[in-house]
């Protein structure tokens, strides 16, 4: 065993607190050498026990009729007929990508689709929700900048190679995000239902084999990293940033799906955070099983490496799976075949422990249950988020509304971000039916006849004014883009980004935000199935804004998709949902009141759940009789934002309203349940918008020239459509290039 | 007909063309591995996009000796018909299969948008189903694009009209428009645009199918008559 003394120092470092520590010497019944307490620390750190955050993730909806499995495997599995299934997660690498803004997106992608074909599913799409400080802040412009592109290219470099598509996603700029960008990353696969894998080891005497990439000191804490904030002293931690090969990624998937199709293979599961440490007793946990394996077997790239390392090593690439004992010739063959390292580590025992042995010496020796499952749960205190000042802070400016919406269009949270989607390839595999810039993506499931539909939603803004009703909008919305592109929601993954939660009021906010998401997921029949909390989200004290990004999947029939752009003059224009209402308290946490006036205040558009969703009901119905030529989801940045969108294809419109709202209030609220909708037969959505109640009033007639909106007679907005475009679609290279 | 697809280790467009030519051409595909010594019983290959080795040193640079490339050179060398896709365009000039090479592009930044090409050509097996001069809606998805050449070989390849496509706006800075080329028999193209993914509505545009059905013709027109 290792000599090195386990002094509290030492614990300290390993970011144990001393009740931990006890726990860990009530375990073993013994206090733990130097490799016991690596191994402990990375699978009880933050990262990968939710210790902060499990009490509160129970309270998540976790089932529905269609999810054949829910949190707790490597991703979750939906049901979509026909005997097929979805596997799909989104994960964070927020840490690792502002430390090495390319590598860390890259393996950020990498780690997701490991997730996905564990579970024998093909990956067939990849969504980023993606945040970053302002392009133009005075101190972090340039570092910003440099942020951005780097981690585009670390996500195109690594899902281009791969040959997934990066379907969409969200792009989303805030002065809290200087220090801390925001790297979420989603994906989808698909299986034939009898195909699925499971990470359980099971069978007593089976072996436990290696694949993949070769083991060296990269990547070493990295779970840990992701458990701490930022000080200046974490620049020295870029060695914790594992390097990717999506090309060795790519010949693991081919490889292990063809070895599964063997029947060799019991279980199986990626080496992600905390590598062979976290995979042998993730496994043997589930299985209620003990692993024995022996480090000298080990692929290594290194020399001289501790155990320490090895158990520790987060090298990227690799996959731990179990065999059907004197099958393993089946397995090595595949493997073979692709040019991957396969070898026999260790078995599957029946004492429950993970007994890790290096020169035939025992050197760790722990049992898998507990250190897999028992991590420390902590009710941290939670205080209520404070309230917001509710009124606007100074007497608004009078703004010209075109002008207004020339700045909203330009600016770089609503902006096209093709400069972005363009640099990944968005098309292989030939299923990508409605791809980047779209409400929703779609993607067919050729061997099946249906499409999946997946959007990511998070408004910090809304989430910092109110963190319960800024995830219930965050729902709301990404169903109702769903809804708009005719798909039925199933079910969901979140991706929780927060600041420190050993701070009440951080604390705080992750409690309303789940109780929030709670209830809409509820309400929305959208079960969580997975997903990932990124906490010690600060860099020297300043924590980030709540960000609880949600990601949900629906389905519907393979067709021609409805997409946003109008397509000819002259078709009537419906504003599905009706213009909505907004007060004074309501507008300040809007693109408007960000972009036009630089404030923010008040709180987050009101939510009728109810209505919301018999607006989406409508819309479905809307598409399904194939009466929408065109649908677009009102969001950021309103109605004359959405209108202006709408118009990118060549084609406009002109507008005309009967309110009494103000100018500002009417064209730039981002009240939710609304639906842009141009259609040959009125009367016909009208119609159908009325059997779900919902109120959908006659806006106007799409044109040939230009946008127009006018209220009451009098003219709002009359722009060209070259120069909505000038503003919506060069601005970000524009930003990047400044 | 039948066209074999070949998987290099990387291959990942490899599907999508076996799917272009099952479902939306109605012929049949087949996969070949690369360490295959021979073609076996095929009437056309196709290599097809993806990153084969990574693609690292160069693009292509190490699948040119892979086992199946051999084998490849003897059926272009009998005048069977070689269709290079995206990376399979990049093996195909490293394997000196075709003249010129293929560059980072222009941008420094990999791209994948839908590109208008004009038809340089009718006079080929790839082409012949085209009408003159028509412009086919095809998407890209690269990083090294960007055809190069002396400019004697562009000349003569110009001279030969062995310019299969042009971009109508070129993306990625090739020399003289170049999207595709032709070899000096004819019988082999490579180009960087998917035909393989504009083979049905669904996937936006249908123009691709206008070179698979070439193929097909002068396929079954070289077929010997069967009486």
């Amino acid at each position: 065993m290792s000599t090195l003394a386990i002094t509290p120092d030492l614990i300290a470092q390993h970011q144990l607190t001393e009740p931990e520590y006890r726990k860990i010497v009530d375990i073993l019944g013994r206090a733990p050498n130097y490799t016991e307490l690596g191994v402990f620390s990375v699978m009880w750190s933050e990262h990968c026990s939710y210790k902060s955050s499990r009490l509160h993730l129970k309270k998540l909806p976790t089932r529905g009729k269609a999810v054949v499995q829910g949190p707790g495997e490597n991703a979750g599995i939906v049901d979509i007929g026909g005997g097929y299934v979805i596997a799909f997660k989104i994960e964070s690498h927020n840490h690792p990508s502002f430390i090495e803004p390319f590598q860390g997106a890259a393996t950020g992608v990498g780690g997701i689709l490991r997730d996905i074909f564990t579970m024998g599913a093909r990956p067939i799409a990849v969504l980023d929700s993606l945040r970053f400080g302002p392009l133009d802040d005075a101190a972090n412009g340039p570092r910003n900048r440099r942020i951005l592109q780097g981690v585009v290219a670390g996500i195109a470099h690594y899902g281009n190679c791969f040959g997934v598509p990066t379907v969409g996603g969200e792009c989303i700029f805030e002065p809290c995000y200087n220090g801390n960008p925001l790297v979420n990353v989603f994906a989808l696969g698909v299986a034939k239902k009898e195909d699925i894998f499971y990470a359980s080891a099971a069978g007593v005497g089976n072996p436990v084999i290696y694949v993949g990439a070769k083991t060296g000191r990269d990547g070493i804490h990295g779970a840990s990293m992701a458990s701490a904030e930022f000080t200046e002293e974490s620049k020295q931690k870029r060695p914790n940033v594992q390097v990717g090969d999506p090309f060795l990624e790519k010949l693991l998937l081919e490889a292990c799906l063809e070895a599964m199709q063997t029947g060799a293979i019991v279980a199986i599961q990626d080496m992600g955070a905390a590598g062979l440490t976290c995979s042998t007793c993730e496994m043997g946990s589930r299985g209620g099983t003990g692993i024995e394996i022996e480090l000298d077997r080990v692929p290594q790239r290194e020399t001289g490496m501790t155990p320490y390392e090895i158990m520790l090593s987060e090298s990227q690439e690799r996959m731990l799976l179990v065999a059907a004992k004197g099958r393993e010739d089946e397995v090595f063959r595949v493997f073979r075949k692709w040019g991957l390292d396969a070898v026999t580590i260790g078995t599957v025992t029946g004492d429950g422990l993970l007994r890790v042995k290096q020169h035939a010496r025992t050197v760790a020796e722990i049992p898998n249950r507990e250190l897999a499952d028992e991590a420390p749960l902590y009710d941290r205190p939670h205080i209520a988020p404070p309230a917001r000042p509710l009124a606007t802070p100074a007497a608004r400016p009078v703004v010209d509304p075109a002008a207004a919406l020339t700045k909203l269009l330009a600016s770089s949270d609503i902006c096209s971000k093709r400069y972005i989607w363009e640099q990944y390839d968005h098309m292989v595999r030939t299923n990508t039916i409605a791809g980047p810039g779209a409400d929703a993506a779609v993607v067919r499931i050729k061997e099946s006849g249906v499409s999946v539909a997946m959007s990511l939603d998070g408004n910090s803004r809304y989430c910092y004014l109110s963190p319960r009703e800024g995830a219930q909008l965050a729902v709301a919305e990404c169903c109702r883009n769903l809804a708009t592109v005719g798909a039925q929601p199933v079910a969901a993954t979140n991706c929780l980004n927060f600041g420190n939660p050993e701070r009440p009021e951080i604390m705080g906010q992750l409690v309303e935000a789940i109780e929030g998401m709670s209830d809409a997921c509820r309400f929305f029949e959208t079960p969580i199935t997975g997903g990932n909390v990124s906490l010690y989200n600060e860099t020297l004290g300043d924590g980030i804004w709540p960000t609880p990004v949600i990601g949900i999947v629906g389905l519907l029939r393979t067709a021609t998709p409805v997409t946003r752009n109008f397509k000819t003059a002259g078709q009537p224009v419906i504003l599905l949902g009706g213009l909505g209402d907004c007060d004074e308290v309501r507008f300040g946490g809007t693109e408007y009141a960000k972009v036009v006036l630089n404030e923010l205040w008040g709180l987050p558009p009101a939510l009728d759940m109810d209505y919301e969703k018999r607006v989406h009901d409508a819309m479905r119905e809307i598409v399904a009789a194939g009466l929408a030529e065109s649908a677009h989801d009102v969001s950021d940045g309103g109605l004359a934002v959405a209108a202006a969108e709408c118009c990118m294809g060549g084609v406009g419109a002109a507008l005309h309203f009967e309110s009494d709202l103000s100018p500002e209030i009417l064209l730039f609220h981002e009240g939710p349940s609304r639906i842009l909708v141009s259609t040959e037969s009125p009367d016909e959505v009208i119609r159908i918008a009325a059997s779900h109640g919902v109120a959908a009033p006659r806006i106007g007639i799409t044109m040939n020239d230009g946008l127009g909106i006018g209220n009451r007679g009098a003219t709002l907005i009359s722009v060209t459509i070259d120069s909505l475009r000038e503003n919506y679609e060069g601005s970000l290279e524009k930003q990047l290039r400044s | 007909m039948k066209f074999g697809v070949i998987v290099f280790p990387g291959s990942n467009c490899d599907h999508d063309a076996w799917f272009a030519v099952n479902h939306n051409l109605g012929h049949q595909a087949e996969f070949i591995w690369h360490d295959s010594a021979t073609l076996g019983d095929i009437d056309a290959v196709i290599l097809p996009g993806g990153f084969a080795y990574g693609d690292y040193l160069r693009c292509g640079a190490i699948a040119k000796f892979s086992p199946v490339m051999a084998a490849v050179r003897r059926f272009a060398a009998d005048g069977g018909l070689v269709l290079g896709i995206c990376n399979g365009f990049q093996i195909l000039v490293e394997a000196g299969l075709l003249p010129g090479a293929l560059m980072r592009n222009r941008n420094l930044k990999f791209i994948c948008r839908e590109v208008r090409l004009r038809t340089g050509t009718l006079d080929s097996p790839f082409t012949s189903a085209a009408s003159s001069g028509q412009v086919l809606r095809l998407p890209i998805a690269h990083g090294e694009g960007c055809y190069v050449a002396d400019e004697r070989t562009l000349d003569e390849l110009e001279a030969e009209d062995r310019v299969a496509f042009r971009y109508l706006d070129n993306p990625n800075g090739s020399m003289r428009d170049i999207a595709g080329i032709l070899n000096a028999r004819r019988n082999v193209m490579g180009l960087m645009p998917h035909p393989e993914r504009a083979t049905e509505p669904l996937m936006g545009s249908s123009d691709g199918l206008v070179i698979f059905r070439s193929m097909v013709e002068a396929m079954v027109m070289a077929a010997p008559l069967q009486i």
